[in-house]
């Protein structure tokens, strides 16, 4: 790709961009949120046109009108969230949309299909039952068909976006194994990620690109994460850490779950017999792969969902379950994972969401009536001491960075002096920058007092930040473990199901 | 290729260039069908403007016409600006009419300080508690109050018909031969009928104060109060509301009872500043209720333009009867008319979004914008 250029109204997302990748090779594309990977890889597949640069495949220059011409190009892609018909079958999915010579008019043959999916899965080493329904199978499973799937149609160019998000370490590695077999036969694999770890792991080259640029592109063997988190950052970043705390024995317990259970959306179990508890000043973190029910966790706690056996006990008492407001009266703070919708009304504005919970009393509201003399001077104190970027208290939160909306957010739910912080993915697709003044509010909080329960799809966040760190599957939670008596394989072994 | 993008900023020129450029759009079009038909395009709206609000008395016909729609739009604004949809002000407003005139009727030996308020009262009341019914179903079991408040109309104009109709009810004038033959309903004393206040010759009917001081209510009420904010809050996005521990169904149930006030209380309006009767045809006819969901629509659900909208379009119709007559039909009344809104609801879509011509396959050159003129 030459002097790639992409303009959205009022960005630029990618500005001259270069980029290449040999055949056979594992090629990163690594920056942050933002830095305009999915926009270059959009362009790639055919979704975006680019306004200006060109495309070269094998040396020759391409126009793609639609992502067919771009899989007929022989580029593949594999998306975050997978694009599969949940109801049909492993074969079905890999032919849908697909014309080829196994599709003789109308009439598809299966048998013939599901043959070649099979001797396509075990070249790379990808077990998957071509007969079996999409929904029945796990999200490794998923991501193995979306991969089939451009390998079934020619892909020659695989690409990959964020494609560990949902995965355990040990799907993870498996994986990067798969990748390392195409990249062997001539295939070229490009790989998208914010991850340094996972780049440094499979890629063999990286460029990465900062604000819609590239800033460079290096041999993968000749860096290092420290400069590769430099090139993407523009500085030097060193992670917030925990320091090693005063043991938390002695300390109150402040939250406590007992044998709670509860339903999910749609009517299933996601949560089974829950035994949990907190510490004052104490981080527990909840690892798991996504969508083992880390919501229902956080949503118990919170009120916001019933419960159908077991308490929630709030410093030694229990507390009125499935009522958020009585969980905000006992001191329960909570940063939801949704947290533009959720967690901040995006239309109001940032004074608005700032007393969002605390609008009910004195001196936010006397008598029913607001004062908006003082839902102004706390906005502007609190946008102040948290640091927030923005044009002005008045302005609605839903034109903030994911990153200051995460401020808006903490700064509303510390500054109500909690006794328990429930935070869930607190710094899910925020930059490096926030990220780490995210981390360290929540020790500064810790160190203040305040229990917090950490539940994270990021296990380097919960090992960066956690005193104890409790596993969950399934809506079970496997064990509980000190972070120094942890390892990640353990951790892994026990976010898979294996005890 | 043309195509329309969603504006990234409100820009607020807009906000006044685009009702102006709408109207002036909709005068365009409906000279070329007035000229298609025959008539002087210019005449007409001379005639229109000096029947809605110029001659003498037609000010005052206008403020008639405006109160029930002014507040049926207060109504409408209420319950919208929560994203709850009540569709059933019509029925609400049939409601308030059935209570104001019973009440009317029931006191009629008292005097006007103790009839009027309880016409207001009993206005409130009663499309309060017509509007509650699809807002508790919503609350508790999330039916959707679009179907339920819009059906709960039809509940309605069946009942006032069965009242003076198809009933020897408490409403029905039973007294004569004639009432007995050709059914109406019971004319309230002259102590049950609202005042009006004259300025400048023009009279504003006592239900038009109330409107404006409910208008001010409302604002008010969502600007500086914690229920207003509760209702931003649900307004704005409902997961958050039950996060922040905001009782969301109360809300729906408290706010679909307060828009069912106001238009109950333009139903009791429209009988004790014009009609003195509960007349179901004439209350049907009128269909102030949804007269109001444009009104609220027109003024952006703000409730000092729900005055001035109101005013506007009660002006419109109260030109357009002076217009029909042998020579100008009741039809082509009604399609200046729809013009009109037509214009004024289409050119709401350039506020909130632009147009952009594409070339197809253009150079880099980043197309020209053009600039959003409404139709």
């Amino acid at each position: 790709m030459r002097g790639i250029t992409k303009r959205f109204p009022g960005v630029v997302a990618n500005e001259q961009v270069d980029f290449e990748a040999m055949q056979g090779e594992i090629h990163a594309l690594l920056g942050e949120n933002g830095a305009g990977k999915s926009t270059l890889s959009n362009i790639l597949t055919g979704l975006y046109r680019p306004d200006e640069g060109e495309i070269l495949v094998n040396g020759k220059p391409v126009t793609f009108h639609s992502p067919r011409d771009a899989i007929a190009a022989g580029i593949g892609m594999v998306h975050q969230h997978f694009r599969l018909a949940a109801s049909f079958t492993v074969a079905e999915n890999l032919v849908l949309g697909h014309r080829d010579a196994a599709d003789r008019g109308f009439l598809l043959e299966p048998g013939m299909i599901e043959g070649r999916v099979t001797e396509l899965a075990r070249r790379y080493r990808m077990p998957v039952d071509p007969g079996a329904r999409v929904w029945q199978l796990s999200v490794g499973e998923q991501q193995r068909v979306e991969i089939l799937k451009a390998l079934y149609r020619g892909a020659r160019i695989l690409i990959l976006d964020e494609p560990t998000s949902l995965l355990t370490p040990q799907e993870s590695e498996n994986l990067f194994e798969t990748l390392r077999l195409m990249g062997a036969e001539g295939r070229t694999v490009i790989f998208i990620s914010h991850k340094l770890e996972e780049v440094m792991a499979v890629s063999s080259r990286v460029t990465v690109l900062r604000r819609g640029r590239v800033v460079g592109s290096v041999l993968t063997a000749g860096t290092n994460p420290r400069d590769l988190a430099r090139m993407m950052v523009g500085r030097d970043v060193v992670f917030t850490q925990k320091k090693e705390g005063p043991a938390q024995a002695e300390r109150e317990v402040i939250l406590q779950l007992r044998g709670a259970s509860a339903l999910g959306d749609l009517g299933t179990v996601a949560l089974r017999d829950v035994d949990l508890s907190v510490h004052a000043g104490e981080i527990v973190g909840v690892a798991g792969v996504a969508g083992n029910g880390q919501r229902e966790l956080a949503e118990v706690i919170t009120g916001m969902r019933r419960l159908t056996a077991g308490t929630v006990v709030v410093g030694g008492k229990p507390m009125r379950v499935g009522d958020p407001l009585a969980a905000i009266r006992r001191g329960v703070s909570h940063v939801p994972e949704d947290r533009m919708g959720t967690g901040v009304a995006p239309s109001l504005s940032i004074a608005d969401n700032l007393v969002l919970k605390a609008y009910r009393r004195a001196p936010i509201s006397t008598q029913g009536f607001l004062h908006a003399g003082r839902i102004r001077t706390n906005a502007i104190d609190l946008i102040r001491r948290f640091n927030i970027t923005a044009p002005g208290p008045q302005t609605p939160t839903r034109l903030l960075s994911g990153g200051n909306v995460q401020k808006v957010l903490l700064a509303r739910e510390l500054s109500s002096r909690p006794r328990i912080l429930v935070a869930a993915s607190p710094t899910r697709g925020l930059d490096v920058a926030a990220t780490d003044s995210v981390r360290a509010l929540l020790l500064e909080a810790a160190a203040g007092g305040v229990g917090i329960l950490l539940i994270s799809e990021d296990l380097d966040e919960i090992l960066a930040l956690a005193d104890r760190i409790a596993v969950i599957y399934r809506g079970h939670i496997m064990g509980v473990v000190e972070r120094q008596n942890a390892s990640v394989e353990d951790l892994g072994l026990m976010m898979a199901g294996a005890a | 290729m043309i195509r329309i993008e969603r504006r990234l900023t409100d820009a607020g020129w807009l906000l006044v260039a685009v009702p102006v450029g709408s109207l002036v759009g909709a005068v365009i079009l409906s000279s070329v069908i007035l000229l298609a038909t025959g008539h002087d395009p210019l005449g007409t709206w001379q005639r229109l403007l000096d029947r809605g609000f110029l001659s003498e008395g037609a000010m005052s016909a206008t403020l008639v016409q405006a109160t029930p729609l002014l507040l049926t739009g207060l109504a409408a604004t209420a319950a919208f600006r929560m994203q709850t949809w009540n569709i059933g002000a019509e029925g609400q407003l049939y409601l308030g009419a059935v209570g104001a005139s019973g009440v009317g009727i029931a006191l009629g030996s008292q005097p006007a300080i103790v009839v009027i308020p309880a016409m207001v009262l009993a206005g409130l009341l009663f499309g309060a508690a017509w509007a509650a019914i699809p807002g508790a179903l919503r609350a508790v079991f999330r039916t959707n109050e679009i179907i339920t408040s819009l059906m709960l109309n039809y509940v309605a104009g069946l009942l006032i018909t069965y009242l003076i109709f198809d009933s020897h009810s408490y409403w029905r004038e039973l007294s004569t031969f004639t009432s007995r033959v050709f059914p109406q309903g019971k004319y309230l004393s002259p102590a049950a009928a609202w005042p009006s206040l004259q300025i400048a010759g023009i009279a504003i009917p006592f239900g038009f104060l109330l409107g404006m001081v409910a208008a001010a209510s409302l604002w008010l009420l969502y600007r500086s109060t914690r229920f207003g904010f509760e209702a931003r809050v649900i307004g704005d996005s409902r997961a958050a509301a039950h996060y922040a521990g905001i009782r969301t169904r109360r809300m729906i149930v408290a706010v679909m009872a307060l828009s069912g006030a106001f238009a109950g209380l333009g139903g009791a309006a429209e009988i004790g500043d014009f009609r003195h009767v509960l007349d179901p045809r004439g209350l049907q006819q009128a269909s102030f209720g949804y007269g109001g969901i444009v009104v609220a629509a027109l003024a952006r659900l703000n409730p000092f333009a729900v005055i001035l909208v109101a005013l506007l379009l009660g002006g419109l119709s109260n030109g357009g009867f002076s217009l029909q007559g042998a020579d100008f039909p009741a039809g082509l009344v009604g399609t200046l008319q729809g013009l009109i809104l037509f214009c004024a609801l289409a050119g709401e879509l350039l506020v909130r979004y632009r147009i952009r011509v594409q070339r197809p396959r253009s150079s880099s050159v980043r197309p020209p914008e053009v600039a959003a003129r409404p139709a």
